[in-house]
């Protein structure tokens, strides 16, 4: 490697440092020392959304109370599609380059991803209830939604039905990178088809069709569920790093210094 | 078996597995991916006019009638350019008002009267408060008869 510059050298430095953390007893303690922050993180935006949510948002002219329930569907819902398409990159990446932490964080997503997406089919229920009338139809953007749960079951089932780690982590993979079609599925089903479900109030390409602080309470809780999904995540993937490297020395070492 | 090809055999069959699956799915959606029909595609007999089917659109202002018995209601769905007269008998979601949206599932009659047995109310994407939302209306009926002068 040419170091010419000094520009190159920091960059080559700098990428040093970040593949360090691809080993998984770097990053089991980097880990270690960012999930007090995110989950400090999670909690205090979850209390500033809740409460923009539930005391600072107004009423809406047609659906009236009921409709705070957004607060916490449509962040459920955009983390539901985010998290599995996030864990089929580190799922592909694992696959692709052998890199045994990428499936490992991949292993770790799923839980969450699921937990979100129930959280999502299930708060829609309770809010289509009242306001449709119904609390399932078949339409395109709740069918769609229910089969990433299945995906994400899918997933999970497969690498629990495989003994040998590395080869469950290639089997998920595939389910996982097979499945990430139904991720735009899912975002664009309300504008390909007639569904049940109104299509998005906010989009990339135009403004939210929804008043500011209503719009800054869903953004907030978002942000709360981003910091809950990371800090349960590295906390999880900690716990696989250390369930397959249980028989390496520094493992070893670490259970020496507890006891 | 060698290691290799037990690995081989196990991607090969999750993957045949997950392309039957959706091929399944694709077909299944096939016939339910028009989750409802507007008055025009009725009127140009695109719907299964011999089975159940949803009809889809705007309940007509004015036109929610209800009769002596309390829970049979008359109504009609339009799409701006056709409309399907509605009978329904049971119980509304709140959300059903005139002008607003409806999915309705039922069969169309002989006589072209559309006989629900379920009805739904679709919302649209805004939310706002119910102030901005008069403010909104009033705003459309200056520029209306600022029109109509």
């Amino acid at each position: 490697m040419g170091r010419k510059t000094s520009q190159g050298t920091q960059y080559l430095d700098m990428a040093i440092n970040w593949f360090k953390y691809s080993s998984p007893a770097s990053f089991y303690f980097l880990a270690g020392k960012m999930i007090p922050l995110f989950s400090v993180a999670a909690v205090l935006f979850c209390v500033v959304g809740l409460y923009i949510g539930f005391f600072v948002a107004p009423t809406d002219f047609q659906q009236g109370e009921a409709y705070r329930i957004i607060f916490i569907h449509v962040p459920a819902a955009w983390m539901s599609m985010f998290l599995y398409v996030v864990m089929a990159v580190w799922a592909g990446i694992g696959l692709a380059f052998n890199t045994r932490l990428s499936s490992m964080v991949a292993t770790a997503i799923a839980p969450t991803g699921a937990m979100f997406t129930f959280l999502a089919l299930w708060t829609g229920a309770l809010w289509g209830k009242p306001m449709w009338g119904t609390w399932w139809v078949w339409d395109a953007r709740l069918t769609s939604e229910l089969i990433l749960l299945f995906l994400y079951i899918g997933f999970m089932s497969l690498q629990a039905a495989i003994d040998d780690p590395r080869r469950a982590d290639k089997a998920g993979a595939m389910i996982a990178l097979v499945g990430v079609v139904n991720a735009p599925i899912i975002y664009f089903s309300v504008k390909w088809w007639n569904t049940l479900h109104q299509g998005a109030t906010v989009s990339l390409t135009q403004s939210p069709k929804m008043a500011t602080t209503m719009l800054t309470g869903m953004l907030i809780m978002s942000i709360a569920c981003w910091m809950y999904a990371i800090a349960v995540i590295l906390i999880r993937t900690r716990a696989i790093i250390l369930e397959r490297e249980r028989h390496t020395s520094w493992v070893g070492e670490l259970q020496g210094a507890k006891s | 078996m060698k290691p290799r090809n037990k690995k081989l055999a196990i991607i090969a069959s999750s993957v045949t597995a997950l392309g039957v699956a959706s091929i399944l799915v694709l077909n299944a959606f096939q016939s339910n991916l028009v989750f409802f029909f507007s008055p025009t595609q009725v009127a140009n007999k695109e719907a299964p006019l011999g089975k159940s089917f949803r009809i889809g659109g705007l309940v007509e202002e004015g036109s929610v009638k209800r009769q002596t018995d309390g829970v049979t209601v008359n109504f009609v769905v339009t799409d701006t350019a056709k409309v399907i007269p509605v009978v329904y008998t049971g119980i509304l979601p709140d959300l059903f008002k005139e002008g607003k949206g409806v999915v309705a599932q039922g069969k169309l009659s002989n006589d072209g009267i559309f006989r629900a047995d379920e009805v739904l109310a679709k919302h649209d994407e805004n939310y706002m408060p119910p102030e901005a939302a008069d403010a909104l209306n009033q705003a459309d009926k200056a520029r209306q008869t600022v029109l109509v002068q």
